[in-house]
């Protein structure tokens, strides 16, 4: 029986760790390997270019700050919500997570739209002081820190709030009865105790920006960073050189993980007791006011973002120049989009390789996970490994680690050509979206008690019915949560769209982009609102089906 | 008011439409220990953290020492807190904990250092300082939140059920080592608990609170003894308690139609005639009669419960009537029929509700 149960095992995990290992490990290498093809020239080709010494320290410059600037958004506002009840809370509370749900590249281009210097408030704060030039311009690494500090403070944000929500307050008034003030409170109990939930989104942070590609791309104007370097490097036929980028990139990205990973370790601890969260009603009129006041106009900035996409869209293309606001309105760009075959042609191109991806990712991910979870077998460890790897490579290392495997057809060295076909794109969001996947199913299957397992076989049930009847509704969460996140991934995706798409299987990114550059900012954005339309639909079916299972 | 006492003044504290603490007033004498005692939502405590500064009461003071400290916060009245699941820092070592109160008091290093060992010293954990929390048991945990609420040298002690989260056996013996030290630190000590054998075995004086309402303060004997209401006579103790006669210094009880007349106490202030008179019956205050004794209610054993040195009687006497008897006889079973008979007076009186 047990002999039974391990060849099972084995027999299910050599596919799946034969086809991790192909996808995920095996593109690494293959760049490494290319980094050195030419020996060490390409690598002293790297530390001999100013651009690419730059490049290496404006990244890290510029995810370091993205994290500070995070930080500084994300920890007040998480403090704010979870621990004071003020008017305005609950919409606030609403909209905090609404910068995450914008795909990356149409975040970026709504904060053109609004910030750049022909953007409305920059325009709207010209005019109204009778400014000759525009305040500011939107360029260089501190618009590319703005961009980042919008969009991924809701990381620190999510992190700390459900710290906080464990947080046992009874410690914060132990404290206090020994004598220590707001500030010691905060210094010596308060944040120690959120340093696991800090450092996580740090990392989270850290590593998102490193990769980030979309604000760089768009606003970096002379500003080079690696993510941009690599795909500039590879579109000049220096792929010995974007190998080296790539190698770089993915070197600072773990140097990160190790780092903020040790900050968490070192502050591990168990926490007793219960977390009671009481929110102090702020009573004085004044501060109430002051309170609604602020809570107003951060909702305002938040929404912004999303309310402008969605006015340009009904923008005349190229009839907004000079003006505060797009000066003629229109349904045309809708009605072109579903009219014209060829315009209408990525959104089906990223809705079916979405689809194919996570298919793919939920039986791969589901395999593995039950093996991670519940089968003590002896590759266990290299499965763990092989899983959460494309989680700390940033995603154009990602994208330049299939191009440099999947680009020929050698049977001696297990390339086969994919690169230049409409399955290249798939198989990077695949890639992409493993560890989401994976860690959302181990999740649930966690929670279920191995005992149960062997009670359905010891009940008599086949290994196929336990499988049917206890294992798969125990994943059912993880899959349907991790599932989600990766198709929702996949249909925004930018960075491999940039790398590896082809004008056959362009995804709507890469036509957004496009549009963009022809200054069609009205059919840019339709497309960016169907986009988030798209991601809507997929999240609320994904609620909907998990309500009625429940 | 005795200097360094601490003192509740008509506080009244209400959570939208309940009333969770209604015009309690009382007063801690200096190396008095009171217990608060009440079921679970009585208010007490809502009390305790009022007195600490963690809640503000709607109306009434808080008084230290005779100045008022309503509007003091927690850190600044130097009151040392236990509470119930110990709040202790779980990324600081045993001595880091301890320590804590003087580091926020700005003392150095090596003096805190000292202390924090010297109260660990008093509290029998010599060797805890340099572990970690959770390597603590629930006793030792216990203890170390007592040494880190008296190492700050405290004006007062508050404590919010120290005892509950302990095995029997450890709470024997902490609540003996608690009421002695709680004396030699000689500062005004209360905690609440519902555990009322906590409150006879620590506390010097009781406060009964039932509905935010204090039914009566004193001693351990007096709530006992002397209950000032029906409320009280029900919660404290086990007691058969029974409508009766109000004559005065004596009380008439009839069951299963005999009548007898004992010689009772009224609660304290209550000399006139009691409004729906009822006499507490304790089953210290009954034992098991001999055949054939005149004065003895007639009834038969239901139930029999040993407790070590005596064994305690229901004994059911007429048809709706059980009787509560503790007695050094062990001879009796269920179903035998005996005789239960008063055997110390005077039986206290209460009015009814």
């Amino acid at each position: 029986m047990k002999q039974g149960d391990n060849r099972r095992s084995l027999f299910l995990a050599l596919p799946v760790l034969a086809l991790l290992v192909w996808t995920v490990a095996y593109p690494n290498v293959a760049v490494i390997a290319g980094s050195f093809e030419d020996g060490l020239g390409h690598w002293r080709e790297f530390v001999d270019s100013p651009a690419d010494r730059e490049a290496l320290w404006t990244s890290i410059v510029i995810s370091l700050a993205s994290v500070v600037a995070s930080l500084g958004i994300g920890v007040p506002l998480a403090f704010l919500l979870s621990r004071f009840e003020f008017p305005g809370r609950r919409i606030l509370r609403g909209v905090a997570t609404l910068p995450a749900a914008l795909p990356p590249l149409v975040g970026v281009i709504s904060f053109l739209f609004l910030y750049s210097e022909s953007g409305v408030v920059t325009r709207a704060i010209q005019y109204f002081f009778g400014m000759a030039e525009a305040p500011w311009r939107l360029q260089g690494v501190s618009a590319i820190i703005f961009v980042h500090a919008y969009t991924m403070y809701v990381y620190v944000f999510l992190f700390v709030s459900a710290g906080l929500e464990r947080f046992d307050t009874t410690l914060d008034e132990a404290a206090s009865g020994l004598g220590a003030n707001g500030w010691q409170r905060l210094r010596y109990v308060t944040l120690p105790l959120l340093t696991p939930a800090l450092a996580g989104s740090m990392l989270l942070v850290f590593m998102t920006s490193l990769g980030s590609f979309s604000a760089p791309y768009v606003f970096g104007g002379g500003i080079r960073v690696l993510a941009t370097q690599i795909v500039s490097s590879k579109l000049n036929g220096s792929l010995g050189l974007a190998y080296v980028e790539t190698t770089v990139l993915a070197l600072s990205a773990v140097a990160g993980l190790a780092l903020f990973r040790w900050l968490e370790r070192k502050r591990k601890y168990t926490s007793s007791g219960k977390g009671s969260t009481t929110r102090r009603v702020i009573k004085s009129r004044r501060v109430q006011v002051v309170a609604a006041l602020l809570a107003t106009i951060t909702v305002i900035v938040l929404v912004l973002p999303h309310l402008m996409i969605i006015l340009v869209s009904f923008a005349v293309d190229g009839a907004w120049t000079t003006q505060v606001m797009p000066p003629e309105y229109t349904l045309d760009n809708y009605r072109r989009l579903f009219s014209e075959a060829e315009l209408w042609r990525p959104m089906v191109n990223s809705l079916s390789m979405a689809v194919i991806a996570t298919a793919a990712n939920l039986i791969v991910c589901f395999v593995a996970a039950y093996l991670i979870v519940l089968r003590k077998f002896s590759g266990r460890k290299t499965l763990e490994v092989l899983v959460a790897l494309p989680w700390a490579i940033p995603a154009t290392a990602i994208a330049l680690g299939l191009a440099a495997t999947f680009n020929r057809n050698d049977l001696f060295s297990a390339r086969i050509l994919i690169v230049g076909t409409f399955w290249i794109l798939p198989l990077a969001y695949f890639v992409r979206g493993i560890p989401l996947v994976s860690t959302a199913i181990e999740g649930s299957l966690r929670q279920l008690d191995p005992a149960l397992e062997d009670a359905a076989r010891g009940l008599g049930a086949s290994w196929w019915l336990t499988m049917r009847k206890v294992v798969l509704p125990a994943a059912r969460p993880g899959l349907v949560a991790g599932g989600l996140l990766a198709a929702v991934t996949a249909v925004g995706e930018f960075v491999a769209g940039v790398v590896l798409y082809t004008h056959s299987n362009r995804p709507i990114s890469m036509e957004i982009l496009a549009q963009l550059r022809q200054l069609a900012f009205g059919t840019a954005s339709a497309y960016s609102v169907l986009l988030i339309l798209l991601v809507l639909v997929m999240t609320m079916t994904a609620r909907s089906f998990e309500e009625r299972m429940a | 008011m005795s200097a360094g006492s601490l003192e509740l003044k008509g506080v009244t504290r209400a959570f939208g439409d309940h009333v969770a603490v209604n015009d309690i007033s009382f007063e801690v004498p200096s190396g008095e220990l009171v217990a608060l005692i009440g079921a679970s939502g009585s208010g007490k405590t809502t009390t305790l953290r009022i007195t600490a500064g963690y809640e503000m009461p709607d109306s009434g003071s808080v008084m230290f020492d005779g100045r008022d400290i309503t509007s003091l916060p927690p850190q600044k009245r130097g009151f040392g807190m236990v509470f119930q699941h110990y709040a202790l820092f779980p990324h600081m070592t045993v001595e880091q904990n301890v320590g804590f109160g003087l580091e926020a008091r700005g003392v150095g290093k090596q003096m805190r250092l000292d202390k924090a060992r010297a109260a660990l010293d008093a509290v029998g954990l010599q060797k805890a300082g340099p572990r970690s929390i959770q390597s603590l048991s629930g006793g030792e945990q216990q203890r170390v939140a007592l040494a880190r609420a008296l190492v700050i040298e405290p004006k007062a002690l508050l404590m919010d059920e120290p005892l509950s989260n302990l095995d029997p056996t450890l709470r024997q013996s902490t609540r003996d080592e608690l009421r002695s030290m709680l004396h030699r630190v000689g500062v005004p000590a209360l905690f609440v608990t519902h555990d009322q054998e906590d409150a006879f075995a620590v506390a010097d004086r009781i406060a009964l609170i039932r509905k935010g309402i204090l039914l009566q303060i004193g001693t351990p004997e007096d709530l006992y003894d002397r209950p000032s209401s029906l409320g009280v006579a029900s919660f404290i103790g086990r007691a058969t308690i029974l409508p009766a006669e109000d004559l005065g210094d004596r009380v008439g009880v009839t069951i299963a139609g005999q009548r007898r007349e004992f010689g009772a106490s009224k609660p304290n202030g209550q000399a006139g005639k009691l409004n729906s008179p009822h006499v507490v019956l304790r089953p210290d205050a009954l034992e098991i009669a001999r055949d054939g004794d005149d004065a003895a209610w007639r009834g038969e054993v239901v139930n029999r419960r040993f407790t070590g040195g005596s064994a305690v009687y229901r004994v059911k006497v007429g048809e709706g009537t059980v009787l509560e008897v503790e007695s050094g006889e062990m001879g009796l079973r269920e179903g035998d029929p005996t005789g239960v008979r008063v055997s110390r007076e005077p039986l206290p009186m209460v009015a009814g509700e």
